[in-house]
């Protein structure tokens, strides 16, 4: 048995706001093998991104905190780590990319200078040798001709450049995990794939570990080994992605997998039905209350649901559900 | 016969560029380059493309929202292009727009009812009862409840908020409506509302519906006919199950292949396409074929000559040499 490279437990995460403290995090675990791939889905305001900033110790100041459980990234809690810890893990053990390649640059710098800085911070390097790596590093992302795009600015760049400079940025000092947040959402289909091949490329290469972060059942499929839904701060669902996809268990997770129109290998005249999802997400201040809070969008729901949180149920081939109705397991 | 409602004729869109040549002549990024396509009474068209290529500026020609310096939007034997004032404000009772963020959409100061009703106010000479009347009727069938007539748009989520679009669209009867990706700006699980809205509104009422969007996935379910643009040009333009089951340009092969998908069959079965690069310049495009640049199977007099889109098989137009040349896709004997 390999020891997790990343252990998650109990980690609740807490942001004030103007109706109290709520709390967008509750109660969530999960591992992170080396060199594995998973992905958090889940629709916006579930908590995906939250878990991503908490693990990096980013989250909004004076209104995020890490209330309790622990962040256990190769035997040291990160939740306790101080401000000046948490600058060295990140970028040297945990990097992350956004979903807007176009405000994570610097206008004002050259994509050069950018990548430069991560590697004279984080690694000592000096101005030269930073700048050699740095045209290697845009020359891995395959950025055609890295030797001149270099001294280019942000603006002079497709989006989907852009990302891949994000992505140079990110694996400049070769960390052991990758949070990728949304980073296709804002590209083109065809730019979409092509930056899904990088990362899969170089995670092979590197042995770089992967957190996906997106709505998109395909893209989950596409790239990673194990998902684990999320609402409402709560994990609904876990388990490797194509067991899920073939049986989901949650209410939830069966919505957002029939609420899409998929591409299947052939396509028939027949349409397929979207399920609907009815309602939204809820509010914050429903978040941490002892119930499940799909309640009120399930088609399944029962008193009990309305009056207990459900707990998550033991690993059963792998997968693990929190409903009181889970179904085929 | 089916009834031919919308035809669309070598339509181009311009847009002149600040910086003229050394000699003072006014250059042009054609955004929208001599297409044409119709759509049939009761059916759905999709436009699909990357962005950038065009379709929504086409979709906005022909609906005369922007200004095309050249070609026929013919809907029910009124050319739109030419008519002006009062015969311009009939027609464009027939062609309302459904847009893509229903957060922008919506005048934020306006109730509910007053943006369903505006449509009505501006053309339509219909009594105050009338609109009411007919409000009452577009809450019902969009799926809002009566009292929220009142409410401003801040007070509903997105989902609802398109409701409201979608309701605003359908106060005049339109014969066409122009859904300019529609679904893009929501949540996931609320996209399956607003698509199955629009299809229960299409069976109920007899709706057209000219569907913009650029993912392959919701226009499967939503067409039947579908044209696929690249910088400003129709490069294939077929039934749902040609396109989709078999593609004949390199692209629309390429766009397909590029879709994440759920299903293990169709990820083992489908090989990857990646077409390196971004799309050349729109200022200067290539005199050839635009995709030339990109595609993996391109060949000298790709860059030499434009394609033209020829009816390759019945019913399935495509814009390339070498599907000319063989009648099937060029990838098809490669590895």
């Amino acid at each position: 048995m390999i020891d997790p490279l990343l252990s998650v437990r109990n980690l609740r995460i807490e942001l004030t706001t103007r109706d109290g403290v709520a709390p967008v995090i509750d109660d969530f675990s999960f591992d992170l093998f080396p060199g594995e791939a998973i992905s958090f889905v889940g629709e916006s305001g579930c908590g995906k991104s939250m878990t991503a900033l908490g693990i990096m110790g980013l989250l909004p100041e004076g209104v995020g905190k890490i209330a309790s459980g622990s962040i256990n990234l190769s035997g040291e809690d990160l939740s306790m780590a101080s401000d000046k810890r948490m600058r060295s893990i990140r970028g040297n053990e945990i990097s992350m990319i956004f979903q807007e390649p176009m405000t994570s640059l610097n206008p004002i710098y050259t994509i050069g200078e950018q990548i430069a800085e991560v590697l004279r911070a984080h690694q000592g390097l000096s101005h030269k040798a930073a700048w050699v790596k740095a045209i290697e590093l845009l020359d891995a992302v395959r950025i055609p001709n890295p030797q001149s795009r270099i001294s280019d600015y942000p603006f002079q760049m497709s989006g989907g450049q852009r990302q891949r400079v994000m992505i140079a940025i990110a694996l400049a000092c070769e960390p052991k995990i990758l949070i990728a947040d949304e980073p296709t959402t804002a590209l083109d289909v065809t730019v979409q794939a092509q930056i899904f091949d990088l990362l899969n490329d170089l995670r092979k290469k590197t042995g770089t570990a992967i957190i996906l972060i997106t709505h998109d059942m395909g893209a989950v499929a596409e790239m990673a080994e194990r998902m684990i839904v999320m609402y409402a701060g709560r994990k609904a669902e876990e388990g490797p992605v194509q067991q899920v996809i073939d049986n989901a268990c949650h209410p939830y997770t069966k919505g957002l997998i029939s609420c899409v129109p998929h591409i299947h290998d052939i396509l028939t005249s027949e349409r397929q039905t979207l399920q609907e999802v009815p309602g939204i997400v809820p509010s914050l201040r429903d978040f941490g209350k002892d119930k499940c809070l799909f309640a009120s969008r399930c088609y399944n729901v029962s008193k009990k649901c309305k009056n207990e949180r459900p707990p998550e149920t033991d690993n059963l081939n792998s997968q693990r559900v929190a409903c009181w109705h889970a179904e085929g397991l | 016969m089916p009834d031919q409602l919308l035809k669309v004729e070598n339509l181009g869109v311009r847009f002149p560029l600040k910086n003229r040549s050394i000699f003072g002549k006014k250059t042009y990024l054609y955004a929208v380059d001599n297409i044409s396509f119709e759509i049939n009474r009761g059916e759905t068209l999709a436009i699909v493309g990357e962005s950038g290529s065009g379709k929504t500026t086409a979709a906005l020609a022909a609906a005369r929202l922007v200004n095309a310096y050249t070609g026929k939007v013919t809907l029910e034997n009124i050319n739109l292009l030419e008519i002006q004032k009062e015969a311009l404000r009939q027609a464009r009772t027939k062609i309302q727009f459904i847009f893509q963020d229903p957060y922008s959409s919506l005048n934020p100061r306006l109730r509910a009812e007053e943006i369903v009703k505006e449509p009505l106010n501006s053309l339509t000479n219909f009594s105050a009862s009338k609109k009411q009347t007919l409000v009452n009727e577009l809450f019902k069938a969009v799926g809002l409840r009566p009292e929220q007539q009142r409410l401003f748009p801040h007070q509903f989520s997105g989902g609802q908020r398109q409701r409201i679009g979608v309701a605003r669209a359908l106060a005049t009867q339109p014969d066409l409506i122009i859904c300019d990706e529609p679904v893009s700006a929501l949540d996931v699980a609320v996209q399956a509302q607003i698509l199955n809205l629009l299809r229960k509104l299409q069976e109920e009422f007899g709706l057209t519906y000219l569907f913009i969007s650029h993912d392959l996935g919701v226009v499967q379910h939503m067409c039947d006919q579908i044209a696929v643009m690249y910088m400003g040009k129709i490069v294939e333009y077929a039934d749902r199950l040609s396109l989709f089951n078999s593609p004949l340009h390199p692209y629309t092969s390429a766009l397909l292949s590029a879709i994440p998908s759920i299903d293990k069959t169709r990820r083992e079965n489908t090989k990857r396409i990646l077409i390196p690069g971004d799309p050349p310049d729109p200022i200067n495009p290539p005199i050839g074929c635009r995709f030339a640049n990109r595609c993996p199977v391109a060949t000298e007099i790709c860059n030499q000559k434009e394609p033209e889109l020829i009816e390759i098989k019945i019913g399935h137009k495509v814009a390339c040499h070498l599907v000319e040349k063989n009648a099937e896709s060029p990838l098809a004997n490669i590895e």
